[in-house]
């Protein structure tokens, strides 16, 4: 299937997404609107309620009944929402996602073989045999040596770092143009979570994958995804550059949101902590910016209007004050107390 | 029976603590002194037996061997009377990682405090009241969020409730079990500084439990690093992590992602190997 090389892979146009929620409809994402490029990772950053695996589960159709989808979502052109039964599953052997916690989303009582073939065998009509060969190929390419012994083995078998690889190979297996990896390494050790990393990165690059890598850390988003977006309140607030973001940040929210991690190579007398709680989108004032009482920065105009995603040195910022903030975002130069070395 | 301590005893001091289930060696040989106002961070990864000694530390657990002591009085044998039980309460309180789970779903916040006092100063009800309004303004609660039941209440403010329970009993230990790792970042930051905040104003002692090195070195002045039970490294928190001597601390150091780092992958893993 060729793409026709000005139109994304994916696009994402004002996605406003409402869930029923005792009795009343309560906004989840409010006008997300994003790209993401053939062979392009977007990390997609942001704190619990921000809307971030919202997004991710829109673009694979799989919200929650009751879903109120206003907006579009298109996929190498074709509108997303309008795909049905194998129009569906085909799109969805396109788009694969992985989660954070494998074990919930396992069979317990399924071998790691059935489950990894299963794709295979009844959408794409692959003979189970050369099925489980690709299989085990695939977890070799996941750095599981073994794999004819594994394909035998339940998921409990297995540790939690080993499973998760085992869904990066079974969601790698119908040959996906993008990737939906939603905080596939938080519930890992963090020394099995370098190792998930880098697979994820290399065969993305290998396959020449797309991915939209979802997490609560900038740092980790960063390791592996040329660009970055910063959801807030389900609202997206800043879009950039990887290294840049973390640089030179556009929102005041991002910088924020990086200033307040514990740093592992230097004790601050206290940290730089955001005031107040994170809201969720159907908390978020409906005339002015949702982190405005939680801004260091917030002035009149913000609470005048929710503000627009504003282009500003290469990147996009929903801040009124983008332009004046320049530059003052840098870290070291917001109001961090250093001490210790 | 035993000598009064002095100020420059160590408030929590273990001593070749052992914890055998079955055939599994979870805790092996782990010694540590904490000083009054000290902090000492036990790092580890999920299975090192990080959880497993703060658990013997409260009395959850029974060693098979070595010996634990707060305020200078062992606690390694179980607690013979009701008292006894209370006094070592008094001694040392732990904050779990879930503030979801950790606290009764019937309780508002002022009546989880107010429980604590009763049990363990038996002050009456006006005397309570106070303490309670004074817990509750030290960890940042206010009036509204004091009456709530947990269910009204979000994950940080939880935690919050939490650690005011755990230091209405006035502890000279307070064991933070992963208490920051299920907090959002702007969350976990202020709650960082209360913990800071309060050791400053009652010089409580932390056991910080952790697999969060940056959490680490925000809170802790001294590290041991538990790998499969063991402890293979262990020093002033900056000169662990800053020059890392064992090669597990090494490769726990550089999996921390932070600006510029790249993961890289190991060698393929073999039979029966686990990542």
């Amino acid at each position: 299937m060729s793409v026709p090389a000005p139109t994304p892979l994916l696009e994402i146009d004002g996605l406003t997404v409402l869930l029923p929620v005792e009795g009343e409809q309560r906004a989840v994402l409010r006008e997300v609107s994003l790209e993401v490029s053939a062979g392009e990772a977007l990390g997609l950053v942001g704190e619990s309620g921000s809307g971030k695996s919202m997004t991710a589960r829109a673009v694979d159709r799989l919200l929650p009944r009751g879903a109120q989808v206003s907006g579009q979502v298109r996929f190498a052109g074709g509108d997303v929402g309008a795909l049905a039964g194998a129009g569906l599953r085909e799109y969805r052997n396109k788009v694969a996602m992985i989660f954070q916690d494998p074990r919930a989303h396992v069979n317990p009582v399924r071998r790691i073989g059935d489950f990894m073939t299963e794709a295979l065998r009844t959408n794409l009509g692959v003979p189970a045999p050369e099925a489980r060969r690709r299989a085990a190929d695939m977890l070799v390419q996941v750095g599981i040596a073994d794999g004819e012994r594994r394909l035998r083995q339940y998921p409990h078998e297995l540790s939690g770092g080993m499973l998760q690889r085992v869904m990066i190979a079974a969601a790698l297996l119908t040959e996906p143009q993008l990737l939906l990896a939603d905080e596939p390494t938080t519930a890992l050790d963090v020394t099995t979570q370098a190792e998930v990393m880098a697979i994820l990165d290399d065969l993305r690059r290998e396959f020449g994958l797309a991915m939209i890598f979802i997490t609560h850390d900038l740092e980790l988003a960063a390791a592996i995804c040329d660009r970055t977006a910063v959801m807030y309140a389900g609202q997206i607030v800043e879009i950039r550059e990887s290294a840049l973001m973390h640089d030179d940040p556009l929102h005041p929210y991002s910088a924020a949101l990086a200033a307040a991690r514990p740093d592992i190579a230097s004790t601050a007398h206290r940290l730089a902590a955001i005031p107040g709680r994170p809201l969720s989108a159907f908390e978020a004032p409906a005339q002015e910016c949702a982190f405005a009482p939680r801004c260091p920065y917030a002035a009149d105009p913000c609470r005048a209007a929710v503000p627009e995603l504003v282009s500003l040195d290469g990147g996009l910022s929903r801040c009124v004050l983008a332009s004046e903030l320049r530059g003052a975002l840098r870290p070291g130069l917001a109001e961090r107390s250093e001490s210790g070395g | 029976m035993l000598e009064k301590p002095r100020l420059d005893d160590p408030v929590l001091e273990v001593n070749g603590l052992r914890k055998e289930f079955g055939d599994l060696v979870a805790v092996d040989d782990v010694s540590f002194a904490v000083p009054q106002a000290g902090s000492l961070a036990i790092v580890g990864e999920s299975g090192s037996g990080k959880t497993t000694i703060a658990r013997m530390v409260v009395g959850l657990e029974r060693p098979t061997a070595g010996a634990i002591s707060a305020c200078g009085r062992d606690r390694s044998a179980a607690a013979r009377s009701a008292r006894e039980r209370r006094r070592r309460g008094r001694e040392v309180q732990i904050v779990f990682q879930d503030p979801y789970t950790s606290l009764d779903p019937r309780q508002t916040a002022q009546a989880t405090i107010d429980e604590v006092l009763r049990l363990h100063h038996g002050w009456p009800a006006g005397r309570r009241r106070d303490r309670i309004a004074e817990l509750a303004g030290l960890v940042g609660l206010d009036e509204r969020q004091s009456r709530a039941l947990p269910r009204a209440l979000s994950g940080g403010q939880r935690q919050r409730v939490a650690i005011a329970r755990a230091l209405a009993a006035e502890p000279r230990v307070l064991i933070l079990d992963e208490s920051v790792a299920a907090l959002d970042v702007s969350i976990q930051a202020q709650v960082l500084n209360l913990l800071a905040d309060i050791r400053d104003s009652t010089g409580v002692s932390y056991v910080l439990i952790s697999h969060d090195l940056a959490v680490v070195r925000q809170l802790a002045d001294q590290v041991i690093v538990l790998h499969h039970g063991v402890v293979v490294e262990r020093g002033g928190t900056a000169d662990v992590l800053d020059s890392p001597q064992h090669d597990y601390t090494k490769r726990l150091r550089a999996s921390v992602p932070r600006p510029g780092w790249k993961p890289r992958r190991g060698g393929l893993l073999g039979a029966g190997e686990e990542s």
